[in-house]
């Protein structure tokens, strides 16, 4: 079985599961207890958090750990909101592809506190441009969100220069960084980030734990209510076992970033150059700005599930952003927001490797899918219409 | 295909899976007494279904599908099921027999099966039109796409 869904979790390293069982082990006391069961437990995870901050370069006053990526851009969010608020800003600028924990958050606050959102054009190539973020942010700007590498077409955005940008401006930058923590040089420090969310599960960590990183000076929301954990800004007893997993995971995915990075690229480039020869398809998301385990195509024709049911059937695991998958009813809002049309959006097939794959997978998948594509569009109508031109190719 | 077709999947009954992965009566028919074509390519789901009507029998059916795996499963068993039949019986083809017949579908597939028994009477449809056969317009209404917004 070939496991090329790494952008929707990772297998949790050998490391990070002896670290995880070891640790609920050892410091299965409450960090909140006065005793030393319990203190024991918080000076594991103080440690963790250090760790984790010198990895991320902030301070480890800086890193809150939460739930997972979704809390924290919940909290991210709701952060910068609440506190521009009451300084009279009510506008957000974020962009067309963001992750829903983001869009969905900005919908609720649109209708709870009567803010405005602009969302970034991210073009055909899935690249916000610079320029049209600094016309954006006005004197009103409480917050830039945007995010590090995008989930599904693992574009890379300027995060450097919309930092700058933000610094400048006065503005409060929040980034998703869940797809580049732990794969991309990521740096609190040096990119002007005001508030970063990461999860563990997405670099080899265990699932239920990520961080939000909240510069000093910014005042965090407080999400969830009832403790003093976390410096009183999130309440519940803190996931230790996971939190040091956590750490271990990201120390070693930052270790072996650019070891990881010379293995991924040429694996990738290969899928996109052998894929890409199939007719009437196309990459999607800039070639060169693009994690180095992420594919995304577009196939003409076909239907994303039933492309991934037949992959899964030839032991290749995949994802798509055809709406079938989702169970929601539209395509994937990313492939919408780079211009793909409905009808090519559904037939569209994610893979995204880890430092797991091998030369072989890649080979497998390069010989089992044109075979996979070209067998459903000799049952499509759609594609009977478009060879026969009836309809136009669109790709 | 040269490829390995057996797979089980949790999401779907072995039944689905069988008839998306060997899916019966793929294909077109030239000179078909009727076809029938329902979907939408921006909703994610076509069917066509030709039918071969002899003497008020349909002898042969042909389908082609673009549509996620319970879209193709669903027209392959509907035309299973009227493979042989009378058109009075083709008629009385409703989405819930072919979500039985396939031993039930996820609820957000069940659209799929309503897809199949369209698909199915806008052929029987077709071919009373270009028969001059009156009918009851009341038997071929079809059902809106509320199930997709982008119709």
């Amino acid at each position: 079985m070939i496991y090329a869904d790494n952008a929707a979790t990772t297998r949790m390293s050998e490391h990070a599961l002896q670290v995880y069982i070891e640790s609920a082990n050892q410091h299965w006391g409450n960090p909140s207890s006065l005793h030393l069961t319990g203190q024991t437990a918080k000076a594991a995870m103080e440690d963790a958090r250090a760790r984790i901050a010198t990895l991320l370069h902030c301070d480890p006053r800086e890193v809150y750990f939460t739930s997972g990526g979704s809390e924290s851009d919940n909290q991210a969010i709701r952060t910068a909101v609440m506190s521009g608020l009451k300084k009279g800003k009510n506008h957000v600028v974020s962009t067309k592809f963001e992750h829903h924990a983001i869009l969905h958050t900005l919908t609720q606050l649109e209708k709870e506190q009567g803010i405005r959102v602009t969302l970034l054009d991210v073009h055909e190539d899935g690249l916000i441009r610079p320029e049209e973020l600094r016309e954006a942010i006005t004197e009103e700007t409480a917050l830039v969100s945007i995010m590090y590498a995008n989930n599904e077409i693992g574009t890379i955005q300027p995060i450097h220069e919309i930092g700058k940008i933000c610094r400048e401006k006065k503005v409060l930058f929040h980034t998703d960084a869940v797809q580049a923590a732990g794969i991309l040089d990521v740096d609190f420090a040096r990119d002007d980030i005001d508030m970063l969310s990461l999860s563990a599960h997405k670099f080899h960590g265990p699932k239920g734990v990520g961080a939000l990183l909240i510069r000093r000076g910014v005042v965090p929301y407080t999400l969830i209510n009832g403790g003093a954990q976390e410096r009183g800004k999130r309440a519940g007893t803190e996931n230790v076992p996971g939190i040091l997993a956590m750490a271990a995971a990201l120390e070693d995915a930052v270790r072996d970033r650019e070891a990881k990075t010379a293995h991924l690229l040429p694996l990738r480039d290969r899928l996109i150059d052998q894929l890409t020869k199939i007719p009437h398809s196309a990459l999607n998301g800039d070639r060169e700005h693009r994690l180095p385990g992420n594919v995304n195509l577009c196939f003409e024709g076909i239907e994303g599930e039933s492309l991934l049911l037949l992959l899964d059937a030839n032991g290749i695991e995949a994802s798509s952003g055809s709406a079938c998958t989702s169970g929601s009813l539209d395509p994937s809002h990313v492939l919408l927001a780079i211009g793909r049309p409905h009808e090519v959006a559904h037939g569209s097939l994610r893979l995204s490797l880890s430092g797991e794959n091998t030369a072989e997978d890649v080979e497998k998948i390069c010989e089992i899918l044109p075979q996979v594509v070209e067998y459903l569009r000799s049952i499509s109508p759609v594609w009977k219409d478009l060879e026969s031109g009836k309809a136009e190719h669109r790709l | 295909m040269a490829i390995n077709l057996t797979s089980s999947n949790p999401l779907y009954s072995p039944a689905v899976m069988d008839h998306f992965l060997h899916p019966r009566n793929v294909g077109e028919l030239e000179n078909a007494s009727g076809v029938g074509e329902v979907g939408n390519a921006k909703c994610g789901d076509i069917m066509k279904i030709y039918l071969q009507i002899d003497d008020g029998i349909v002898t042969d059916v042909k389908f082609n599908t673009f549509g996620c795996g319970s879209a193709i499963a669903a027209s392959s068993m509907a035309t299973e099921m009227i493979k042989g039949k009378p058109l009075d019986d083709v008629l009385e083809l409703t989405n819930k027999a072919v979500v039985e017949a396939l031993g039930g579908l996820p609820p957000h597939k069940v659209h799929c099966s309503v897809l199949a028994e369209e698909a199915v009477k806008a052929a029987v449809k077709d071919y009373y039109d270009k028969n001059g056969i009156a009918y009851d317009p009341e038997q071929f209404k079809e059902a809106s796409c509320d199930h997709c917004h982008v119709g």
